[in-house]
This record gives C-alpha cells, sequence and structure tokens, in this order.
C-alpha cells in the first residue's frame, strides 16, 4: 500500500540515519561502498522484513548520475540533500509523442546567456507532485547526425516560473503520475549535467540500472508466501483456500518460476563479482521480474473472489484499522493492485522493447 | 444453422445499439458513475420507457416475453457501451427470482415499479464465507408469529446500497427466498463503490421480521432458483463481456494505426501484429461459444448447463487476456482514468469474479 510522502520521507530518514540510504553509492559520497553481493543481501533483507521500497527517483537515478558526471559543484549541492532525503526529485523522460521511442523527445532547451529556456511537456511523471527537482532529457540541438545525439541532461528546480504539474490518475484511482509542462522556464546552465548532447548516454546508463533493478524478486517471493499463509486458514468460516488444490497448483508454478528468477539473478551477481560482465542471462531480469510480480497479482485476485469488488480508497493505506476493512488480508486491495501493476510491464521500458532489445543484441537477429 | 434474428430481435439489437453510440459516449458513462448511486436515474428511466427494462418478463407481468436470446443482445451492446446502470442486479437477477417464485400480490407490490424504474432491488446470493458455492448460506429463518425472523450475513451485494427491495436467501426447510425491505428494522448496510464503477454493500440482518407475505414460492424453492437465475445471469454478463471484448480489440487496432513511434505506426511491428491477432480470435472464439450457450439456454437443452460453464470458463481466461493485452498496447494511455480502455478492462475484471471464476467452472466441467 502507498505511503504519503511524509511516511516516506519519515522511513527513508530512518535509513540514513543508519548510514544505510547510500546502500548503493560509494563512501566518499557517503554510501556503504557495499558490494554487489552486500547490496543484494541488504535488498532482501528489506523485501523480507516487508519494508517500503525506496523512491529510486533520487537514491538509485540521478544522485548516481550526478556523482558519475556531474560537476564538483553539483555533487556538493545536490547529492547531500539527495543522500538525506530533504530534496525528492522525480524523472522526465517521456513525453506525449515519445514513450517507447525516448530519442524522438521534443522538449527544447535553448540557450539564452547563461541560462536555458525549456519548452516543452513531459507526462506520466511519477510523484513529480512532491517532488522539489526534475530530472529531464531536453534537446538543446536539432542538427546532430544522430537524433540522440542532440540531447542533454539537464535538473530543473520545479518551483521555477512557468512549470506546472496536472495530475494524472491512474486505472486504479490513485494519484502517482502527472504531466509536467515547461513554458519558457528559464534553467542556469549550472545546471546542466556532463557535457551537453551527452544526456542520451547518461540517461541510458540510468535505464540499465532501472531494468536490472526492477526484477524484485525477494519482495514478490515475500507476497507469494502471504499469501500462502492466508491460503492456508480459514477466512470468515469459509473452507482455506488451500483445499483447493488447482488454486495451491498455481501458486506452486509461479514459486518455481520465482526460484528460478532468483538464480538468475544470483549467475548475474557471481559474473559481476569474479569480474566478468553480467551475462546475456541478466537481460532477462526486468521483463521477467514484473511477469511474475504481475502473475502474483491475478492469484491475489483469484484468492479474493467476490471481495475483489470493493473499491473502498480510504482503506488503501497501512494505518487503516483491520477491523474496518471490507475484505481481509491479501483481499482488501487486490483488484486495485491488480490494476496499478499492470503499469509494470509497460514502464522503464516496456516488455515489448526489452524483448527487441534482446533479440537484437543477446540473440544477435 | 440458422443464426438470424427475427423482427423483434434485429429491432432492440438496434435501438440498443443506437442508444449505446448516439446517447452513452465514455463521458456520459463516467458521470453515470460518479452520480450519488452509481447510476444516471434519467437514463434509467429512458431504459424503462424503451421497455428494456420489461424485455424478460410475461406479457402478463407487463412484461416483451424476452428470453435469453432478447437479453444476450442487450447485454452485448451495453458491454460496447460499458453502461453502468443496474440492470444486471434489477431485471436479470431479482427480476429473475421474482419472474419465476412471486405470487401476484408480490409481484403487483414488487416487480411492476422494478419494471417502471421506481423501485430497485438486488439479489444477496453471497454470503461471507461462501465464495462461488451458492448453496453455502448461514442465513437462517425462523417461524416467528404469522411471520419468519431472519439472521445472518450478505456479501458484495450487487446494487445492495440502493435497494429499497433485498431478496434474501435463508436456510429453512431447505433454501427459502425472502422479500426484505431494506428498510425494515435489523438491516444494516455498508455501501461502497466497486472497482467497476458500480456500487455493493455488506448486509447484516439482525433478528429482522417479516412477515407471511414475505417467502417467495414455497419454502425449500430457493436453491433451485437461485441456479436457474445466477446461469441466465452468466449469460448476461457473458454477453456483456463479449461486447467489452469487441469494443477492446477494434480500439487497440485503431490506435496501433495511428500511435506513431520510431517514425512508423506501431501497429506494423509484427510482435504487435500476432498479439491482436489474438485478441481477435479471442473475441470470436468467446462470441461463438457465447451463441452456442445462450441458444441452448433458449432450446432448454440438455447440455444447457454445461454450455453456461464454458462460457463463463471462456470469458474468464480470454476477457482476461484481452484485457491485459489491450492496456499494454496503449502503453501509458491504457493506464489513465481519463481514457476508456482501462474502465473496459476493469469491468471485464470483474465479470471474470462473478459467478464463479474460470477454474471454478471448469471444475464443474470436468465432473
Ligand atoms: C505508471 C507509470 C509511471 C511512469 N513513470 C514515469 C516517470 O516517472 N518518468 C518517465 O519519464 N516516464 C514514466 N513512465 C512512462 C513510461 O516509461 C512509458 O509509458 C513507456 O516508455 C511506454 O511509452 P508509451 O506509454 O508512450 O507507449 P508507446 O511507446 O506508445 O507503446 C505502446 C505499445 O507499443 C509497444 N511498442 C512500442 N514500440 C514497439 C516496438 N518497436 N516493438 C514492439 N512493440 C512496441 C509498447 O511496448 C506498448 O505496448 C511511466 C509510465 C507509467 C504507466
Amino acid at each position: 500500500m502507498p505511503l504519503s510522502r511524509e511516511h516516506q520521507q519519515r522511513f527513508q530518514k530512518a535509513l540514513y540515519a543508519r548510514g544505510w540510504a547510500g546502500y548503493n553509492w560509494p563512501v566518499e559520497y557517503g554510501g556503504t561502498g557495499w558490494s554487489l553481493v552486500q547490496k543484494y543481501l541488504f535488498q532482501k533483507e528489506m523485501a523480507d522484513a516487508n519494508m517500503p521500497a525506496i523512491v529510486p527517483f533520487g537514491l538509485g537515478m540521478v544522485g548516481p548520475i550526478i556523482y558519475t558526471y556531474g560537476s564538483a559543484e553539483q555533487k556538493q549541492r545536490f547529492l547531500p540533500d539527495i543522500l538525506a532525503s530533504n530534496t525528492w526529485w522525480c524523472q522526465g523522460y517521456s513525453e506525449p509523442g515519445s514513450g517507447s521511442d525516448l530519442a524522438s523527445l521534443k522538449t527544447r532547451a535553448e540557450r539564452d546567456g547563461d541560462h536555458y529556456i525549456v519548452n516543452g511537456t513531459k507526462t506520466w511523471t511519477t510523484l513529480a507532485q512532491h517532488a522539489d527537482w526534475i530530472f529531464c532529457l531536453v534537446r538543446t540541438s536539432s542538427d546532430s547526425a544522430r537524433r540522440q545525439d542532440g540531447i542533454s541532461f539537464l535538473l530543473v528546480d520545479m518551483a521555477t516560473p512557468g512549470v506546472s504539474v496536472r495530475p494524472i490518475i491512474t486505472i486504479d484511482g490513485s494519484h502517482e503520475i502527472n504531466e509536467v509542462h515547461f513554458d519558457a522556464v528559464r534553467v542556469p546552465r549550472d545546471n546542466l549535467v556532463g557535457e551537453e548532447g551527452k544526456g542520451w548516454t547518461y540517461g541510458k546508463v540510468l535505464l540499465q540500472h532501472e531494468r536490472t533493478g526492477t526484477a524484485g524478486v525477494a519482495r514478490t517471493q515475500y507476497r507469494l508466501r502471504e499469501l500462502r499463509a492466508q491460503a492456508g486458514r480459514s477466512v470468515r468460516g469459509a473452507a482455506p483456500l488451500s483445499n483447493d488444490a488447482n488454486f495451491m497448483r498455481k501458486i506452486a508454478a509461479v514459486e518455481v518460476e520465482l526460484k528460478a528468477l532468483e538464480y538468475t539473478e544470483l549467475r548475474t551477481l557471481a559474473a559481476v563479482t569474479s569480474g566478468k560482465a553480467p551475462g546475456a542471462e541478466s537481460s532477462i531480469l526486468k521483463f521477467k521480474g514484473t511477469e511474475l510480480q504481475q502473475a502474483v497479482d491475478e492469484l491475489y485476485l483469484e484468492a479474493a473472489g467476490y471481495y475483489a469488488l470493493p473499491y473502498v480508497p480510504e482503506q488503501y493505506v497501512y494505518d487503516f484499522p483491520d477491523q474496518d476493512r471490507v475484505g481481509e488480508g491479501v483481499e482488501t486491495d487486490a483488484a486495485p493492485r491488480y490494476f496499478n501493476f499492470r503499469k509494470a510491464s509497460i514502464y522503464g521500458g516496456s516488455n515489448e522493447i526489452q524483448k527487441n532489445i534482446i533479440a537484437k543484441h543477446v540473440l544477435g537477429l | 444453422m440458422d443464426f438470424s434474428l427475427n423482427e423483434f430481435q434485429a429491432m432492440l439489437s438496434d435501438s440498443v445499439a443506437k442508444f449505446v453510440s448516439n446517447e452513452y459516449d465514455f463521458e456520459t458513462r463516467q458521470a453515470s458513475a460518479a452520480a450519488p448511486r452509481g447510476f444516471n436515474d434519467a437514463i434509467w428511466q429512458n431504459f424503462c420507457d424503451l421497455g428494456w427494462t420489461a424485455l424478460p418478463f410475461s406479457e402478463a407481468e407487463g412484461g416483451l416475453d424476452g428470453g435469453p436470446i432478447e437479453t444476450m443482445l442487450l447485454m452485448q451492446h451495453f458491454g460496447r457501451g460499458l453502461v453502468v446502470e443496474p440492470y444486471l442486479a434489477n431485471i436479470v437477477l431479482a427480476g429473475g427470482v421474482l419472474r419465476r417464485l412471486a405470487s401476484d400480490t408480490q409481484k403487483s407490490r414488487w416487480l411492476a415499479p422494478i419494471i417502471a424504474g421506481e423501485l430497485q432491488a438486488a439479489l444477496a446470493f453471497a454470503e461471507p464465507q461462501s465464495r462461488y458455492d451458492i448453496g453455502d448460506i448461514g442465513t437462517t429463518a425462523t417461524r416467528d408469529a404469522d411471520g419468519w425472523l431472519i439472521n445472518g450475513s450478505k456479501a458484495v451485494v450487487l446494487n445492495g446500497g440502493n435497494a429499497e427491495l433485498l431478496i434474501i436467501p435463508a436456510v429453512l426447510d431447505g433454501v427459502s427466498l425472502f422479500a426484505v425491505a431494506a428498510d425494515t428494522d435489523g438491516v444494516t448496510r455498508r455501501r461502497y463503490s466497486t472497482v467497476d464503477g458500480a456500487t455493493a454493500a455488506e448486509i447484516t440482518l439482525r433478528n429482522v421480521r417479516v412477515d407471511s407475505g414475505a417467502l417467495l414460492g414455497t419454502a425449500g424453492d430457493g436453491l433451485a432458483t437461485l441456479e436457474a437465475v445466477l446461469d441466465e445471469a452468466i449469460l448476461a454478463v457473458c454477453a456483456e463481456g463479449v461486447g467489452i471484448m469487441q469494443a477492446l480489440t477494434e480500439k487497440t487496432v485503431e490506435y496501433s494505426k495511428n500511435r506513431v513511434q520510431f517514425g512508423v505506426p506501431i501497429g506494423s511491428f509484427q510482435a504487435l501484429q500476432h498479439r491482436m491477432v489474438d485478441m481477435f480470435t479471442a473475441t470470436e472464439q468467446s462470441y461463438s461459444l457465447l451463441l452456442w450457450a445462450t441458444m441452448a439456454s433458449a432450446a432448454a437443452a440438455d447440455d444447457a448447463k454445461r454450455a453456461v460453464s464454458a462460457i463463463k470458463y471462456q470469458i474468464g481466461t480470454a476477457g482476461k487476456r484481452v484485457g491485459q493485452e489491450a492496456v499494454q498496447l496503449h502503453g501509458g494511455m491504457g493506464m489513465s482514468w481519463e481514457f476508456d480502455v482501462g474502465h473496459y478492462f476493469k469491468r471485464l475484471t470483474v465479470i471474470g469474479q462473478l459467478f464463479g471464476n474460470a477454474d471454478w467452472h471448469l471444475d464443474r466441467l470436468a465432473q
């Protein structure tokens, strides 16, 4: 269940206090400097303890871009507040006309002295309504030979005049995403990360992050354990669902697939740890991970039966009193969650795009 | 085989299709869903004026003598238009019980005002523990003076929060059905919206006292009637489901012709073409089964019950795939509340959950 910004911030600040906020970051920027294996174990422990997910845009995405490609001044200015979750970020890549074909993006940043003037529209922007900053891919030149070469990586303060945010409600009824308009927004040239025209390269590194970081095996396994536990007991006096062999077989089948993906992930980890490049198997992590996440959402829906129908928005928060909920345990938000997580096979490079990449770059087709 | 419609059927189909395309666009539908009762009173009244609420009832009851085929035609177009007005709850479910069991007095008290749109009704066929087993009933009726005392809980009662009439199955000499006015002392309701834009309620009955006129039919008639009515309801929602699948397939194909990425319409990618061919095929196969099941039912054929389970299984599985694919192929648009595709997908999902999911009906077929 989604947390409010306040709750999410409290959680991330608690991680910060333990020195874990930058579990992914090098020591020199305040991170843990952990090895891949340590990071993996941390993520797994977090999932096993059903901790909230860290909002990725600051700590997972723009932070690493800034410490890898940013200037000394940018590192000083932005990194400490990202690490402490003082500032909140959102990701401005997609546009109405540019989704899968991101390189066709049209938001323009034109030089005007020591500023850029930004005009255009970003869309599907997750949590823009809470964000203090947005990192954008913008077009700084339209006469490069490759479309990709005219793209730059720009940091924009959401409070700048000319930036406006319009909510987009998703089919489950929640407000996670937004349209962000830029109307002659003046952005200091100091906010350009790295070199002009290199934004695509930096952005792609990020997408790579996003693609391997979303297998979420341990989280899906946790949800499946919750389902198994509920299936094992009587709900409202009904016979336990575990009496239904068909249903239990479906749970078992997803467990098998998840175990396979867990070991695929471990193979990737082993390769990288021993100094090799991740093998071809790593390319399946994102899309297979989302498929299994969605398969579990379907099982929740099946388990809920008629209790998948109620739509009671006020109960989709973690601190709603259990006795007042319509439906019990895994039933409570089974349907909204199922609807909402159809997004997982669309964002961060859709499953179709993942398969195109694998066909081309892994299978050489 | 002769699949042609008679004159009445053709006229009916035509008029529902016209209503949906001329008077019930997506904005109208969303406004209906957002209205206080989850539907638009004027539109409901219009359904009455057009005779649609009288469709399955006999002439003696003030109806049009329609059967499964007429209901199928209407529901299929309702599916295409994603009509949220409570036809299923009032006419197919509550009406289906009253048509079978109610005495003339009960019909004039309850059925006539339903047909006239003056009264909302609901059939409480599920209980908190029952899942899809309509025979699993914990609610009891005990004799009390010249009537009965009813105690129990009913789950996810479609239209239950709006209904002035609740039809309550309770254990009395087997299963018996009672017509209970929703404002009777001891009835409490927790009303909520449902994920498909309609409404439902949790209903508790504590020492609810009803008089002898509340029993529908004779005591013990309830289960057979419930089974027959729910089979009709399955055919109705499957027809609606086929309408939705047709709409989703058409919308997805259309979208893919217009949405340009990488300099070409996304519909030119073979990976997506095959997926849309699969959507189209699943929809056509579903329509074929729907026709078989509906005609078997209309003819009271020996295999009618199996046919009902077959189409429900089909809509549960193929409907899920078509719904998911429609959203996926629309990308972010498919995830937006402001766009219609996601709402079709949600209704199709609910249809999959109603009256036994795919596995439930596959079990029935496997026995
Ligand atoms: C909930 C949600 C949150 C999001 N958050 C963010 C965010 O914070 N920041 C951000 O920048 N973006 C975000 N996105 C946008 C997301 O990255 C895009 O939706 C995604 O890239 C797909 O683009 P599109 O929606 O324009 O679909 P399109 O690109 O139009 O694709 C439509 C369909 O065509 C398929 N397709 C396209 N090209 C091909 C091809 N060559 N071969 C085969 N199939 C193809 C797609 O897979 C999809 O099924 C979010 C999206 C969602 C739904």
